[in-house]
């Protein structure tokens, strides 16, 4: 399958935080070709190892790209057939009036977030966006009917299927952190041709929207001396200052800040400088916000890096990328792991 | 002088370079092992005559100051804070960006051309620049970099009487402390633990005590002192001239009570004043070395200074004495004594 | 069952001097456990072992948790006049604290007081006061130092089918635990039954307490909210709904596997049960679940309303079907069968 299909295909899977299985399925599919084993370990994050060609202790390099994406979950069902629902993750809940989604029971349901019309709001409330307890979710049934099918703590994705708009750009939900999936899967193509001393892990984090705690587990379990996370980045859009946000179309954007290893750093942008991938440079002072946070204090230490793909309109779901920043995000991987060696990983305590 | 050493030694979180090649330099000859970790924590270790129990004292070598993320066309700096940096003390201020040391300011609207609603109003990290005095970015882009480290250019020197100023006091006074305790031979082993990116989140600590895994852990920190004549009484956190402030409990982690309690007897016992911190505001180090693996029994003993995240602090020299002066003759509690854990 | 909800509810125990319940939780438990430690924080941590080994195997460990602390506050200052400044401890709202009593423990006790306020709105922890009947700082200093604790005073109430008290969060869960502990009898796997210490200031206790212990699955015993009062906020939780199996909070997404284990037990045992979806609040599920590798986890909560107040209200029906179902569920996960996850 090749990469624009693997990106739409992943967007549209059905992995709501905490409830990540049906998009391991997806990803499950389109590794296992590519890699020596596959494991998912106790919270469901997927751990893909591909054997490095060193005889001796490998370094080891592990990607990581979240797996989950921000959905929400019911919390109520009221009596009049109507679902109350609370977030899985930062869903704005401004995106959620007349928003079509999927109620994921005993079967998967189709739902509509409806939307009081202008003729009857109150007009003194009309520039505040609902709140909460205000949206509800119609199924179309009764609430009978509803409760046979649907139980509080039953998760709900939202209902698209990713398009392709001009200049190969593709627009769809989940891209955060898909996008990732895809560079990872990218990275894992180049490397079938690539030759590679260190062993590669691709790990698919789990529950990264709601803090991390798949990488948190996941690093703990494989424990690489390098971790390079990939997420996505806010790409230029209206309203945002030029020095917070990257260019779509301009190449993968390789993080500088106390949650980078300076080495990993160098050695990221000048593999993309001999291999001629365009990048750009991200440098910022908050370490949070990516599995690269989690993985870095994990145990006695892992040498970090952070790669994102410019996205516009973030925790949406329309959220828009380049296919061709993906594409060049995976390269560089690919290289990367193929420059990495044990002297490399030696001189990452060389401060 | 050390301390001024440290205090103008430059290091934001994540780029201690400075801080730990000094620090090095200075305990090389004290120590039997040095290294450091992969995510720059400088671990040093000086075995002891019987090396039965291990004690691992903790300072971070990071500061709060400023990074470059982007330059503009006119060749002017725009930054963002690294550690809790209110933005309202840096307007008018000298610093120093990149490993050159360049010089630069920030600068502010003349007064002459602000409304006077302006004066009220906090200017934003948004809407501060750094001025390196660059004609356009061309020529920024060949005197600096994205990502450069940018600190406070405070001198550390004597203050009116008895007082000392400079930058950087959190934790520079810790890291301080630390050193002098390296020169003492003690029965344990002795790990002085200089930890990064204090500031941006206790990232350095937690990995340090995974890989030492300490009997015991004594925090060494700088904390708000804050008794200045628009507060109430009860609102000073310590107060300069009343010696170290040994912390039952702060917003990060509880003292181990057999640690705090050691220390207030050897400070009794020996005549040395202390203080107990009254607030249980801020975080520290012993946040994230007490939930390490099964827990690791750990304390916190703090610096009052005056002014703390800000360009100038202010400490009281005899509480620098004494703080690591009661460090000290705890170490020895433990020899003569034994560990109270 | 009422006199050791009682016991438990006046234990004294805020979040970092819990020595004196943990002593009171200690003589409850020793008939039952096989092993008994307290570890660098303080946790009581009770063993069970089964009754035999599985198999050729080594048996796995489950691990089950109610934290012993309390909400309260810890005095920062006493000024020349002999009052008391503080702190809160925990997640406590300055205006629960208008017109109530703390406790040391000593004994000693103290009234809440607040400077002038022109609005009630500026009500703040920074404008209150601990007054203990002292003339001066040297009578106040006597009996309270600086960085003591004290718990809130809230005396346990008998209602009938519902009883109240302060602290029953979270110790009408700790009681549950001790039932538990009484009832079940693990057939392959051990149990560990914890009582934590310093929940309410982050979860610290079940942290350490998971990572010595190293289970291969999880589950904690709390309090949920209610939305079952005048014009409460929509909530699925009822008193006398039954036992309250969670599916997600601000600290933990249920491990799915174990959502269903306790709704299928819940379900074939007759008890009666509802599901919960918390917005803000945390259990030590979530400090478990992030343990090492990762540990699937999840929570069975006692519905209680007024929380984190001094007068926390359970509904006793709604206690013996948590005893009940968590006592079902060790069974299954300690049956030659895991629970289909072990």
């Amino acid at each position: 399958m090749d990469t624009k299909q693997a990106l739409m295909h992943l967007a549209d899977a059905r992995g709501v935080t905490g409830y990540e299985s049906p998009a391991w399925d997806v990803v499950n599919g389109l590794f296992a070709d590519l890699v020596d084993e596959i494991r998912r370990d106790p919270l469901g994050s997927a751990v893909m190892w591909k054997k490095g060609a060193a005889k001796e202790p490998p370094a080891a390099i592990m990607f990581a790209a979240h797996l989950d994406e921000i959905g929400m979950i019911v919390s109520k069902i009221e009596d009049e057939g109507f679902l109350r629902i609370w977030m899985m993750g930062g869903v704005d809940r401004r995106i959620l009036p007349s928003m079509e989604v999927t109620v994921h029971g005993r079967r998967d349901l189709p739902g509509v977030i409806g939307a009081i019309p202008p003729h009857l709001q109150d007009p003194s409330k009309k520039d505040k966006s609902w709140k909460w307890d205000e949206l509800l979710v119609d199924c179309g049934m009764s609430a009978d009917k509803l409760r046979e099918l649907v139980r509080v703590g039953d998760v709900i994705s939202f209902d698209r299927r990713a398009v392709g708009l001009a200049n190969d750009r593709i627009a769809g939900k989940s891209m955060d952190d898909r996008a990732g999936i895809a560079v990872m899967y990218e990275a894992a193509r180049e490397l079938q041709r690539l030759a590679h001393e260190c062993d590669v892990y691709f790990v698919a984090t789990v529950q990264e929207e709601v803090g991390y705690g798949g990488s948190i587990t996941s690093t703990f379990g494989v424990m690489p001396d390098i971790g390079i996370a990939i997420d996505v980045g806010h790409a230029s859009m209206p309203g945002l200052p030029e020095h917070q946000v990257m260019k779509m179309g301009a190449g993968p954007a390789i993080s500088f800040g106390p949650h980078v290893h300076p080495h990993v750093f160098q050695k990221l942008k000048e593999t993309a400088e001999e291999r001629g991938v365009k990048y750009q440079l991200e440098p910022g002072t908050n370490p949070r916000g990516t599995d690269a946070y989690a993985m870095q204090m994990t145990r006695s230490g892992v040498a970090t890096g952070l790669i994102s793909v410019p996205l516009r309109y973030m925790h949406t779901s329309v959220e828009t990328l380049a296919l061709d920043d993906v594409k060049k995000s995976g390269q560089l991987l690919a290289y990367f792991a193929s420059a990495v060696d044990s002297r490399f990983r030696e001189g990452l305590t060389c401060f | 002088m050390l301390l001024a050493q440290l205090s103008e030694a430059a290091g934001i979180s994540g780029q201690e370079a400075e801080v730990r090649a000094l620090i090095r330099s200075e305990i090389t000859p004290y120590v039997d092992e040095i290294r450091v970790d992969p995510i720059g924590n400088l671990i040093a270790v000086k075995r002891g005559r019987k090396g039965d129990r291990r004690v691992m004292l903790a300072a971070h070598m990071d500061e709060v100051g400023l990074m470059v993320v982007g330059i503009d066309a006119d060749g002017l700096l725009h930054v963002e804070a690294a550690g809790g940096v209110d933005p309202r003390v840096l307007v008018s201020k000298l610093v120093y960006v990149g490993a050159d040391r360049r010089p630069g300011v920030i600068g502010s609207k003349p007064i002459h051309l602000l409304k006077a609603e302006d004066m009220d109003r906090a200017t934003d990290m948004d809407s501060l620049y750094v001025d390196i005095g660059a004609r356009n970015k061309e020529d920024a882009e060949k005197l600096v970099k994205l990502g450069d480290q940018i600190v406070f250019a405070t001198r550390c020197e004597p203050l009116g009487e008895g007082f000392l100023k400079g930058k950087a006091m959190d934790d520079r006074v810790g890291c301080y402390a630390i050193i002098e305790a390296l020169k003492k031979q003690h029965d344990f082993d002795l790990v002085g633990a200089f930890t990064v990116q204090e500031e941006v989140g206790l990232r350095g600590a937690g990995v340090a005590a995974y890989r030492v895994k300490p009997d015991l852990a004594l925090v060494l920190e700088g904390t708000t002192a804050h008794d200045l004549t628009e507060t109430p009484e009860h609102g000073y956190s310590t107060v300069p001239g009343r010696g170290p402030a040994i912390v039952y409990r702060d917003a990060s982690w509880v003292g181990d009570r057999r640690i705090v309690d050691r220390l207030i007897q050897t400070a009794e016992a020996a005549g040395v004043p202390y203080q107990i911190k009254r607030t249980v505001t801020g975080g520290t180090d012993a946040g994230r070395i007490g939930p390490t693996e099964s827990g690791v029994p750990v304390a916190v003993m703090s610096m009052p200074c005056r002014y703390i995240h800000s360009p100038v602090s202010v400490i009281c020299a005899d509480d620098l004495n004494n703080y690591v002066k009661l460090a000290g003759l705890f170490l020895d509690s433990l020899d003569e004594r034994g560990l109270p854990v | 069952m009422k006199d050791l909800v009682k016991k438990l509810s006046q234990g004294f125990g805020p979040s970092g001097s819990e020595d004196q319940i943990r002593s009171i939780i200690r003589s409850e438990v020793e008939q039952y456990a096989d092993e008994i430690r307290v570890d660098a924080m303080g946790n009581l941590i009770c063993r069970v072992a089964p009754k035999a080994a599985a198999s050729g195997s080594a048996p796995k460990r489950i691990m089950v948790d109610a934290h012993m602390d309390e909400i309260g506050i810890v005095v920062s200052y006493i000024d020349d006049k002999g009052f008391v400044r503080f702190s809160p401890v925990g997640g406590l709202s300055p205006h629960v604290l208008l017109g109530q009593k703390v406790v040391f423990a000593d004994g000693t006790v103290g009234v809440f007081g607040t400077e002038k306020l022109d609005d009630i709105k500026d009500l703040k922890f920074d404008k209150m006061f601990i007054d203990i009947g002292a003339r001066d700082r040297a009578e106040a200093q006597a009996k309270v130092g600086i960085g003591d604790a004290a718990a809130m005073v809230g005396s346990f109430a008998d209602m009938g089918v519902r009883v109240s008290g302060k602290a029953m969060d979270d110790r009408i869960a700790c009681l549950v635990l001790i039932e538990a502990m009484r009832r079940a009898r693990p057939q392959v796997h051990e149990v560990y039954y914890v009582f934590a210490v310093q929940e309410e200031l982050g979860l610290r206790g079940a942290r350490t307490a998971a990572y010595g212990i190293n289970p291969d699955v999880g589950i904690a015993v709390d309090v949920t909210l209610w939305g079952d009062t005048p014009e409460h906020a929509p909530f699925n939780v009822s008193l006398g709904g039954g036992a309250a199996i969670k599916a997600k909070d601000a600290s933990l997404i249920a491990h799915p596997a174990v959502k269903n284990l306790m709704i299928d037990a819940a379900e074939k045992n007759g008890i009666p049960y509802q599901l919960e979806v918390l917005e803000r609040g945390g259990t030590d599920a979530g400090a478990i679940a992030l343990t090492r590798e990762g540990v699937p986890s999840g929570t069975i909560s006692v519905p209680c309303r007024y929380v984190h107040t001094p007068a926390e209200m359970v509904d006793m029906g709604d206690v013996d079907a948590c005893v009940r179902l968590l006592t079902a569920v060790v069974e299954e996960l300690a049956s030659p069968g895991g629970g289909g996850i072990l």
